[in-house]
């Protein structure tokens, strides 16, 4: 391991932060309070003060203006499900950095080497999905991956 | 008066100017942009309702108001009717950790001008950043409307694709700062803004608030010409109203986010603090109309390829950087 810094003296450090002051945490609470009440008081205006007719076609979901068919829940492309996986593996990575970033100087360049093994790592991840495609969206993709694309797909 | 009470009124007073202040400025910008979106398409926009137009806004109001508030025969009834409300309430509750002046003396006692001063402020914001993406993602689907849900899906995958870029381009701030308290970064930036140490990281946030805010160029969530209006299809009233004035809300308090982390908050010469916030805001709120006024529409493979080809190992490469070159300056 790189590590040099003094750990157990670096977590005494950085405990000794200031604690959340009651004051800021009250304006907070009453903010909220504010924001919350604000926008339910507008819906439930919404509700109340709104002009009532309705029909069954004005209940029927818009597709510009022709009678609705099949199944309103359609199922996702993959690539959608895709994203979030990614989003995932590179958020959590996220949370790591950002929680180096406060330090970093105190970790010197034994805590940067390590940061740049871990986005060295993420990087070859990343270098992976776009060369598997995982990345391409649209007809692209489809040519990448076989040269055809089946005529439905379209 | 006992200095506690005393307190706790300045601080209710503060709260209910803020918020008022911010629903004004918001309702204020559906009038400013539609004026200049206008100007620069040689049209003159709204002018009749009051002198120059000025109180559209207040019109538009009672109009959404006394519309009939609609709900789909299929739809998740519950969830379709609060969804609107999740993303007004995460727009407006970032606001809260945004100090816009330096503190105030009042009657004897310094009242702070941000509403808390959170010590994770910075993660106070991107954490309801990604709340945020629940109100979209909730009303297209309870619509149970295949244009709605087509937005929705798309929102969802851009929303959290141009978080990952936004979060890291914050990286290089957190490290000039030390702190996630953005009362700390403003005071950071005292002498110089980050924008001249960090101008990279400037520009991938610029980018990403745009994609975060739905705006042109990746209003694609809500493509008037092939997906009506998107994830927000279904809504009618004060239920549309509030998703946009969200839009609008989101479009300041991310000005004032990006004058906080990078133009040096309400620090400049001259001025008063919360006149210099006002006015980078107000410039940062004109550069959004000025984009949507000259870009078209990105497609969605574009959308997606700057976001994860582009935007994310720039925001890794720069923040290594950046780490780099400032551990060499201050060793």
């Amino acid at each position: 391991m790189l590590a040099s810094p003094n750990w157990t003296h670096l977590a005494a450090e950085l405990s000794g932060e200031a604690p959340l002051d009651l004051s800021a945490g009250l304006s907070l609470l009453l903010y909220t309070g504010l924001v919350v009440g604000l926008v339910l008081l507008l819906m439930l205006l919404a509700a109340k003060l709104g002009h009532k007719s309705t029909t069954p076609a004005k209940r029927e979901p818009y597709e510009s203006g022709i009678l609705p068919s099949g199944e309103a829940r359609v199922r996702g492309p993959v690539p959608f499900y895709l994203v979030a996986v990614f989003f995932i593996v590179f958020d959590v990575e996220a949370v790591f950095i950002v929680s180096w970033a406060v330090v970093y100087d105190r970790l010197g360049w034994a805590g940067f080497a390590q940061m740049a093994v871990f986005i060295g790592v993420l990087f070859l991840a990343l270098g992976y999905l776009w060369k598997a495609g995982a990345l391409d969206w649209g007809p692209r993709a489809g040519r990448k991956a076989g040269g055809k694309l089946p005529e439905a797909g379209r | 008066m006992n200095p506690l009470w005393l307190g706790l009124v300045l601080t209710a007073v503060k709260l209910v100017v803020v918020l008022a202040a911010l629903l004004t400025m918001a309702a204020y910008m559906v009038w400013v942009e539609r004026r200049l979106l206008a100007r620069m398409q040689l049209r003159l926009g709204p002018n009749r309702v009051g002198w120059f137009g000025l109180l559209q806004p207040l019109a538009d109001v009672i109009k959404m108001l006394a519309k009939e508030d609609t709900v789909p025969a299929q739809a998740d009834r519950w969830v379709f009717l609060l969804a609107p409300a999740v993303t007004a309430c995460m727009a407006l509750l970032t606001f809260a950790v945004v100090p816009f002046g330096p503190p105030l003396s009042l009657f004897g006692q310094e009242v702070p001008m941000v509403v808390s001063d959170l010590n994770i402020g910075v993660l106070f914001f991107l954490g309801l950043s990604s709340l945020g993406v629940y109100g979209v993602a909730l009303g297209g689907w309870a619509s149970s409307s295949k244009f709605a849900l087509m937005g929705a899906v798309r929102g969802l995958a851009q929303l959290i694709s141009y978080e990952l870029s936004m979060s890291l381009a914050l990286v290089p701030v957190l490290m000039l700062a030390g702190s996630f308290s953005l009362s700390d970064i403003v005071a950071a930036q005292a002498e110089v803004p980050f924008v001249v140490y960090a101008p990279v990281s400037f520009a991938i946030f610029l980018v990403s608030i745009l994609a975060e805010s739905r705006r042109t160029p990746f209003d694609l969530p809500e493509a008037e010409s092939e997906l009506v209006a998107g994830y927000h299809t279904e809504y009618s009233g004060m239920r549309f109203g509030l998703y946009f004035v969200g839009e609008y809300i989101n479009m300041i308090v991310l000005g004032a986010l990006t004058t906080v982390l990078f133009l040096g908050g309400w620090h400049g010469p001259w001025l008063p603090g919360l006149a210099w916030f006002l006015l980078k805001v107000g410039a940062l709120a004109f550069f959004f109309i000025w984009v949507r006024g000259t870009l078209p529409r990105l497609r969605y493979d574009q959308v997606m390829h700057l976001g994860w080809k582009v935007l994310l190992p720039l925001a890794l490469v720069n923040l290594l950087v950046t780490a780099g070159i400032l551990l060499g300056v201050r060793a």
